[in-house]
């Protein structure tokens, strides 16, 4: 369905079964709409970017955990594509209504929200709802539609202000990277409506139930089964689980605290372990899931005696506040994530920005001119600078632009605590010591932006002994190849057969294809990461996901034609985003993120990767790769647009040629 | 009065606390009961709803019960736990004064019949998806009074009949049979 807010149109559009064919849904039809589309010279809040709510391909079907929405629009703050999955009840009550996707375009005068109820779709006046927390507004709109079972998304008051890291939330979900509330503020949507009554079809019913009921018993397996040698956050599935487990060892002392800096490697103490069990005990009141799935990533905070109000929390937001502030106490956590909640901010750049500006006025970079009236406590300077950014108030107005762009804008050797971005984007905490040739690929590469949507399904680490993981490979049935089980096997600690060079970069490039690969299917069907692309042993993998798509589609899917799809679909991305100017100079890690960095490695890391993929040495898809994708439409624009030249394959050969020299 | 005889009563143990509201039951019911089996699925047919209003913290699952022509004479509200649930919300039975339980096109009543099937299940579908255990089936055997159960033909029939009106129901079967003949 297509919406203009300029124009104030709704159309129906049937969506193109060639696309489905070749791009699914999901990410993959999104991907193929904003090249489409969206001119690159488009600006994010322009009203000719798009703002996509988009099913996956399985949505609402009875695969468990197929619930994702899929948003995907130009972000503010990187210039480059942004996508974010949601999770919670959003996108299958949208099939159930009868669409794939809202494409919503143009920016409406006025704030408006859209009700979505079957084939009745109405652009409804929102200016009472101005101002209104993202929660509190999806409340007021049911109420006033009357319409209890109606799923609503919503943007909170950084959405309203376009702050770059609004988030949209939805439930106990939210679309949060990227800020994509922000375009959805700049469209003066404050909130989009749905509710269906229509049946969603399969094409082969008994097939497709028999595989999930496999699915549900293989959850119910892993259960009973943890992983043994791993964190107790990374010993079972689901997304990591946050809310029932207490252990945060692993977190608090291994990643990174305030602006990205401090280690506080004895933090997790004996004391503090239950403190910090019994906050949570108190505070969670119910562990919750998404539609259709056990797994209960989920929880209902509330704890009164705290003035804290009842709302719903996902994963790692309860720490990332708590580790930004440099807070002892896990309360806080509690505390702001809800207010953040309601004004709709991403969990994971907000507090890092916070702590950005913290580091900058105690160096004396942001003065008390700067930040009149700043507290003196670290916890109430979180939420005296949550207010300021959400309202853009004063130094709000700077730091609503995320770490990248607020150095700039402060200047005076501010860029040098810009420390923890890449592609203008705020990452995931994490200062280690020895460069991760892996991740290293992950991070410089990723289209995704955020380590948790690149990585999974191989451990982080090497298991200590040789019996460890012949144990761990005795039961790996997810691995695409036997070729990685041998690399695991062999994959030490120390020594040789360790970190640097080893996995040698041939090898690294094909674990971390292996693992993005399985991130782009899920989000092209719809699929719960948790369940598929981020744990080590889910219960979908590359082998049973084929299955999956021919049941409920009736077209013929194999492990290659999958693989192969999620290929083109990663190219294409890779596409849009270059075209958007995405250049290999954009594709590095902070400077940081390892102590010990090899200039030399990291190069060939790279250009084997870049070879791996059918890149040139600038990270751009050449024309032979996009034409064996069905891409030659889009080589001839990169062609036409001089992104690409005629000579790339010559050029391509040149540097194998120099590579197997050096 | 009938002659007291063995009878199998099928119970579904619901746990609301361990309810987490992930709907799967409504998933699974919806998709057991569609024609072909499984060809589709939506909630908005399931037979079992749940209720879910995690911020309210409600969670619980009601199955659908008998049908009933004219609504209660007058409403009822539940106070549990200090929490107050909507008007009728607990309430089983597909009745007039709302839409829940019922065909979303047809309006015709919906009513969980334990799946009943051939083969039949282990355990009724949504059981069997709700591993969190907030559904647990139960038999066990009792006597009883013998009674006719009203069958699910007749159950159909007197909802057309109360919705259209018996006399137009019979003008149209009238008529679909001459239709049918010719
Ligand atoms: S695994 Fe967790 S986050 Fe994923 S769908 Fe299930 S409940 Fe939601
Ligand atoms: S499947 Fe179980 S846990 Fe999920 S909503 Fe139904 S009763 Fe609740």
């Amino acid at each position: 369905m297509e919406i203009d807010l300029s124009r104030g149109s709704i159309e129906r559009v049937p969506t193109n079964p060639k696309d489905t064919a070749l791009y699914l849904g999901g990410l993959g039809t999104n991907a193929k709409l904003l090249w489409d589309r969206v001119p690159p010279e488009a600006e994010p809040f322009s009203p000719d970017n798009l703002l996509i709510f988009s099913t996956g391909l399985l949505g609402g079907t009875p695969a468990t955990g197929a619930n994702r929405t899929i948003v995907s629009t130009f972000s503010p703050q990187t210039l480059l594509m942004a996508y974010s999955m949601m999770g919670g009840f959003f996108a299958p009550e949208l099939k159930y209504a009868g669409y794939d996707k809202v494409i919503i375009r143009g920016n409406s005068p006025e704030l408006v929200y859209l009700w979505i109820n079957d084939d009745k779709v109405e652009i409804r006046d929102a200016s009472h709802l101005q101002g209104k927390g993202a929660l509190e507004a999806a409340e007021m709109i049911r109420r006033e539609l009357k319409e209890p079972k109606a799923q609503v998304c919503a943007i909170g008051l950084a959405g309203e202000n376009r702050v770059y890291y609004a988030s949209i939330e939805h439930s106990r979900s939210s679309a949060s990277r990227g800020g994509i509330g922000a375009v959805m503020g700049a469209k003066k949507l404050k909130a989009v409506a749905v509710r269906g009554k229509k049946d969603i079809n399969v094409a082969r019913p008994e097939e497709f139930m028999t595989l999930c009921n496999e699915v549900l018993n293989y959850i119910q397996h892993r259960a009973k089964n943890p992983i043994k040698g791993v964190p107790p956050i990374l010993a079972g599935i689901g997304s990591p689980q946050e809310m029932a487990i207490h252990d945060e060892e692993w977190h608090t002392t291994s990643f990174a605290w305030g602006n990205a800096r401090h280690r506080r490697k004895g933090f997790w103490t004996k004391e503090t372990a239950e403190v910090w069990k019994k906050t949570q005990e108190k505070a969670v009141e119910r562990l919750i899931s998404c539609y259709n799935c056990p797994m209960k990533c989920g929880a209902v905070v509330s704890y009164p005696a705290l003035g804290i109000s009842k709302y719903m929390m996902k994963c790692y937001s309860k720490l990332t506040y708590v580790m930004g502030a440099m807070a002892d106490d896990l309360d806080f956590g509690f505390r702001i994530a809800g207010l953040a909640q309601e004004y709709g901010v991403d969990g994971y750049t907000a507090p890092q920005v916070m702590a950005f500006a913290v580091e900058l006025y105690e160096d004396g970079i942001l003065t008390d001119q700067d930040l009149p009236g700043f507290p003196s406590g670290n916890e109430e300077r979180f939420f005296w600078l949550l207010e300021k950014i959400v309202r853009r108030e004063g130094i709000g107005d700077i730091l609503a632009n995320g770490t990248y762009w607020a150095a700039r804008q402060i200047g005076k050797g501010a860029e040098a605590y810009d420390r923890n971005t890449i592609k203008k984007h705020e990452q995931i905490p994490i200062k280690l010591g020895m460069l991760n040739p892996i991740y290293f690929l992950m991070y410089s590469t990723g289209e995704k932006m955020n380590i948790t949507q690149i990585e999974g399904q191989m451990p982080q680490v090497p298991f200590a002994t040789r019996e460890e993981r012949e144990e761990f490979v005795k039961d790996w049935i997810q691995v695409p190849d036997e070729k990685f089980k041998e690399f695991f096997l062999n994959w030490e600690l120390r020594g040789e057969n360790a970190f640097p060079h080893y996995p040698p970069p041939e090898t690294a490039c094909d674990l971390v294809e292996w693992q993005e690969t399985m991130h782009y299917i899920d989000d092209i069907l719809g699929i719960c990461a948790g369940l598929s692309s981020f744990p080590i042993k889910p219960p979908y993998h590359i082998h049973n996901l084929p299955k999956f798509i021919s049941a409920a589609t009736g077209m013929d899917f194999d492990k290659d034609r999958l693989w192969n799809t999620a290929r083109r679909i990663r190219n294409l991305l890779r596409a849009v985003n270059a075209r958007r100017g995405l250049r290999r100079s954009d594709e590095k890690p902070p400077e940081d993120h390892w102590k010990k960095r090899f200039p030399d490695l990291e190069k060939k890391l790279l250009d084997t990767y870049y070879r791996f993929k059918g890149w040139n040495s600038e990270g751009i898809p050449t024309k032979e790769t996009l034409d064996g994708l069905d891409l030659a439409y889009v080589a001839e624009d990169l062609l036409k647009r001089g992104i690409l030249s005629e000579d790339e394959t010559a050029a391509a050969e040149e540097a194998a040629e120099e590579a197997k020299q050096n | 009065m009938g002659e007291k005889k063995k009878k199998i009563i099928k119970t579904i143990k619901i746990d609301a606390d361990k309810c987490n509201g992930c709907r799967a039951c409504e998933v699974a019911c919806s998709a057991f009961h569609a024609t072909p089996k499984y060809s589709s699925n939506n909630p908005a047919r399931s037979r079992i709803r749940v209720i879910h209003e995690p911020l309210k913290d409600m969670f619980v699952p009601v199955y659908a019960g008998e049908y009933t022509a004219a609504e209660c004479m007058g409403r009822d509200k539940y106070v549990l736990d200090g929490k107050e649930y909507d008007e009728c919300a607990l309430c089983r039975a597909s009745c007039p004064s709302r839409d829940l339980f019922k065909e979303p096109d047809s309006g015709l009543p919906l009513k969980c019949d334990m799946c009943e099937s051939d083969p039949t299940l282990t355990e009724p579908l949504c059981v069997q998806w709700c591993i969190t255990d907030a559904l647990v089936y139960e038999e066990r055997e009792e006597e009883v009074e013998e009674e006719e159960e009203q069958e699910d033909l007749e159950i159909g029939l007197e909802a057309l009949a109360d919705k259209y009106g018996m006399e137009k129901l019979i003008e149209t079967v009238a008529r679909l049979s001459v239709a049918k003949k010719e």
